[in-house]
C-alpha cells in the first residue's frame, strides 16, 4: 500500500489527537470533573489511527468501551467528546450517554459500547445492510482480546464468513480482560488462529507500529469492498493505564509497562519521519503544540457547555415519544 | 454493637459457607486476586486458591450455564455477575435452564446455585451499568430472588440461599457496598427467605421497599414524622418468596400503601405487590396505592439527569403526603 506523506503526517496528528485528549481525560477524572466509568486508550495509538486511515467518512466502525480512541481516528470532534465526557448538553450524547457511548452516525460511528462482545453481531447488522444496498462500503469492527471469549465473537464471525460480509475484524490484543491475562482466559496466543475455523483471513501483527496496521487493515478492507468477505486481524498492543481510571494494575508483572513503553508507537513514527524526511523535529513541535490547542479548545467547550436540561432526561427514548417527568 | 459494610456481610457469608463446605464455590468476572469489580470478594482467593475462587473469562453465558451444570451435578456454586446488566448475556441458561430444570424434570433435580448480580445507578455508570432488573427475575417461576438492604441481612440471607435447593437470584445494590450498618454478632446466623423485616415502626402509612430505597425510606419517614406522619418502613429483603403475611399486617395497621424500589416504574416488581395488595387487601385501604420507582427512561450519564430519573427520599416522602391531602 501507497501511502503519502500528507497521509502520514494525518495518521500521526491522529496519533497526537488521541494522546493528548486520554491524558487530558486522565487529568479531568481525577480532578474530579469526569463522572462515571473512563477506560483510556493511551498505549494503543496505532490500532485505531492505522484502521481508520484505511476507510472512508461513508464506511462504519463498531467500538468497546475503550471507545476514544477509534472514534477520534474515524473523525469525531475532540469538543463534543470532551463535553460529553463531562456530562454537558453538547456533547455528543447531549450527557446522556458519557465515555462509554459515544456515537456519531454521520462518521459511521456507531457508538462505543458498554457491553463486551455487543459490537461483533453490530457489525454483522451494518456488513449486512452493505451488501443488501450494494454499495462498496465497509465496517470495521474494534474489540479487546478478552471479547473474543463472547459466543457474539463467534456467531460474529460465523456469520460474516457464511454471507460473505465486508467486515473487517479488528482485535486490540492488549494482552488483559480487566486484571485476567490473556494465559488465563483463553489457552491460545495467537487470537488470529480462530480465523481458520471460520474459513477467514487471519494475520497477528504488531499493534503497536502503525505502518503495518494501516497496510493489513487496508488490505482487508480492499479484499471486503471487493465482496471477498471478512478478515480477522489481531494488533498485539499494551494498555498503559489501568483497566479504568482508578485501577491500582496489582495484576501486572514488574516490567511489563515499562517493557511496552518502550515500543510507544508515537515515537516510532516521529523517528520514521526524520529519517525519511517527511517532517523536520521543529515541524513536529509545531504540530504537538497545535494538539494541546486543541485539547485546550475542547476543555474549554466542555466547561462552557450548559449542564442539560432535566426535561432533556424524558426525550430521545423514543423516536415520537416524550416520557413523563416528576415534580420534586 | 459492631459495625460492618454491606460488602462485607456479604463477604463474611461466602466465606463461612466455604469454610463449612467444600462443594461451595465461587466464580466469574476477576472475583480472584483482584478482589471483585467492586473488591466483594476481597482476600477469598488468597485464603481458598484457584480451585475454589475462579476468575472465568468474560462470557457469562459460560458462568451462568457453569453454575446450572456444576448445581446439577452437586456442587452448590456462586456465580457472580459483575453488573446484572450482563444477565442479559445469560439469560438462557438463567431463564430456561436454572429456572424450568426441575419442574421439566418432574422435580428429580436440586440446583442449589446463587446468582450474585451488583444492580442499580448512582455512579454516573450511564444506560447499560446501572439498571434494575429484578422485575425480570421475580416474573419467572423457578427462580428465588434476595434482594438485602444491610450487612446484618445480606449475611444471613446469602449462608441460606447458598444451600438453598433452588437457584436463587442475589441482588447486591452497588451504591450500598460501602455502606457500614450496626451487625449483631449472636445474630449472624442464616435468615429464613420470605421474612421482611420492619425497619421502622409506624401506624399511618405503610412504605414497603428494599434494597438501597430502605434508607431513602427512612429519610422520608423522618421527614414525615416531623408533619405527625407516622410512617412504617417494611424491608421485603426477600422478594419471592414475598412475606405476604408481614405486608397483610402492615396495611391492616396503617390502610395506606406506598411501594418503592429503583425500577423503572413500568413493569416493576412494585406493581405486581401493587396488585396482590389490591386483590387480597382492598378493603384494609383507606386511600389508593402509591408508587415510587425511576422514570421510564435508561439511566443517563449526566449526574444531575441521572439523579432525576432515580428516586429519592423527597419523592418518597412526596407520595406519602399525597395520601393524606
Ligand atoms: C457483557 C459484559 N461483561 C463484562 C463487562 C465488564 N467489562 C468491561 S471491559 C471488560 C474487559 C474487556 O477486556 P477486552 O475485551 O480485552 O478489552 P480491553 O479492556 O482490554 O480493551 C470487562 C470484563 C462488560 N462491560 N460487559
Ligand atoms: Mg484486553
Amino acid at each position: 500500500m501507497k501511502i503519502t506523506n500528507e497521509q502520514l503526517k494525518d495518521m500521526y496528528l491522529t496519533m497526537l489527537k488521541i494522546r493528548k485528549f486520554e491524558k487530558n481525560a486522565m487529568d479531568k477524572f481525577a480532578e474530579g470533573k469526569i463522572p462515571g466509568f473512563v477506560h483510556l486508550y493511551i498505549g494503543e495509538e496505532a490500532c485505531a489511527t492505522g484502521a481508520c486511515a484505511a476507510l472512508r467518512v461513508d464506511d462504519y466502525i463498531t467500538s468497546t468501551h475503550r471507545g476514544h480512541g477509534h472514534i477520534i481516528a474515524k473523525g469525531g470532534d475532540l469538543n463534543y467528546m470532551m463535553a460529553e465526557l463531562f456530562g454537558k448538553s453538547d456533547g455528543y450524547c447531549k450527557g446522556k450517554g458519557g465515555s462509554m457511548h459515544i456515537a456519531d452516525a454521520d462518521k459511521g460511528i456507531l457508538g462505543a459500547n458498554g457491553i463486551v462482545g455487543a459490537g461483533h453481531n453490530i457489525a454483522i447488522g451494518s456488513g449486512l445492510a452493505i451488501k443488501y444496498r450494494k454499495t462498496d462500503q465497509v465496517c470495521v469492527c474494534f474489540f479487546g482480546d478478552a471479547s473474543t471469549n463472547q459466543s457474539t465473537f463467534h456467531e460474529g464471525l460465523n456469520l460474516a464468513s457464511v454471507w460473505k460480509l465486508p467486515v473487517v475484524f479488528v482485535c486490540e490484543n492488549n494482552g488483559y480482560g480487566i486484571s485476567v491475562s490473556q494465559k488465563r482466559h483463553q489457552a491460545i496466543t495467537d487470537i488470529s488462529v480462530r480465523a481458520s475455523a471460520y474459513n477467514m483471513p487471519g494475520i497477528t501483527i504488531d499493534g503497536n507500529d502503525l505502518f503495518a496496521v494501516h497496510e493489513a487493515v487496508g488490505e482487508a478492507v480492499e479484499r471486503a469492498r471487493k465482496g471477498q468477505g471478512p478478515t480477522l486481524i489481531e494488533c498485539k498492543t499494551y494498555r498503559w493505564r489501568g483497566h479504568f481510571e482508578g485501577d491500582m494494575t496489582v495484576y501486572r508483572p514488574d516490567g511489563e509497562l515499562e517493557a511496552w513503553m518502550k515500543k510507544d508507537p508515537i515515537p516510532r513514527v516521529e523517528k520514521y519521519f526524520i529519517e525519511n524526511n517527511v517532517m523536520t523535529q521543529d515541524e513536529i513541535n509545531k504540530l504537538n503544540a497545535e494538539v494541546d490547542k486543541m485539547i485546550e479548545e475542547a476543555n474549554k467547550f466542555a466547561v462552557n457547555s450548559p449542564a442539560p436540561s432535566l426535561e432533556s432526561a424524558l426525550e430521545d427514548v423514543y423516536s415520537d415519544i416524550v416520557e413523563e417527568g416528576r415534580v420534586r | 454493637m459492631k459495625k460492618m459494610t454491606y460488602a462485607e456481610g456479604i463477604r463474611e457469608a461466602m466465606r463461612k459457607k466455604m469454610q463449612e463446605d467444600p462443594s461451595v464455590l465461587l466464580f466469574g468476572e476477576d472475583v480472584g486476586k483482584f478482589g471483585g469489580c467492586f473488591g466483594v470478594s476481597a482476600g477469598l482467593w488468597e485464603e481458598f486458591g484457584d480451585d475454589r475462587v475462579r476468575d472465568t473469562p468474560i462470557s457469562e453465558g459460560a458462568i451462568v450455564g457453569a453454575a446450572v451444570g456444576s448445581a446439577a451435578c452437586g456442587l452448590k456454586p456462586i456465580a457472580e455477575l459483575m453488573f446484572v446488566d450482563f444477565l442479559t448475556v445469560g439469560m438462557d441458561q438463567l431463564v430456561n435452564q436454572a429456572a424450568k430444570m426441575r419442574y421439566m424434570f418432574g422435580g428429580k433435580i436440586n440446583l442449589p446455585m446463587v446468582l450474585r448480580v451488583p444492580s442499580g445507578g448512582g455512579v454516573g455508570a450511564a444506560a447499560q451499568h446501572s439498571q434494575s432488573l429484578e422485575a425480570w427475575v421475580t416474573h419467572v417461576p423457578g427462580l428465588k430472588v434476595v434482594y438485602p438492604s444491610n450487612a446484618q441481612d445480606a449475611y444471613g440471607l446469602l449462608m441460606t440461599a447458598i444451600d438453598d435447593q433452588n437457584p436463587v437470584v442475589f441482588v447486591e445494590n452497588k451504591m450500598l457496598y460501602s455502606a457500614k450498618t450496626d451487625v449483631d454478632e449472636n445474630e449472624l446466623k442464616p435468615i429464613p427467605l420470605g421474612k421482611a423485616r420492619i425497619a421502622k415502626d409506624g401506624t399511618d402509612v405503610s412504605i414497603i421497599t428494599y434494597g438501597r430505597q430502605v434508607f431513602d425510606a427512612l429519610t422520608a419517614a423522618e421527614a414525615l414524622a416531623k408533619e405527625g406522619i407516622s410512617a412504617e418502613v417494611l424491608d421485603l429483603r426477600s422478594l419471592y418468596p414475598i412475606d405476604k403475611e408481614a405486608i397483610a399486617q402492615s396495611v391492616g395497621k396503617t390502610h395506606k400503601v406506598v411501594l418503592v424500589s429503583e425500577e423503572c416504574k413500568r413493569g416493576a416488581y412494585t406493581g405486581d405487590i401493587a396488585a396482590q395488595i389490591a386483590e387480597e387487601y382492598f378493603y384494609d385501604l383507606d386511600a389508593p396505592i402509591k408508587r415510587v420507582g425511576a422514570l421510564n427512561t435508561p439511566v443517563a450519564f449526566a449526574t444531575d439527569l441521572e439523579s432525576y430519573i432515580l428516586p429519592n427520599a423527597r419523592d418518597i416522602e412526596l407520595a406519602v403526603k399525597s395520601l393524606f391531602d
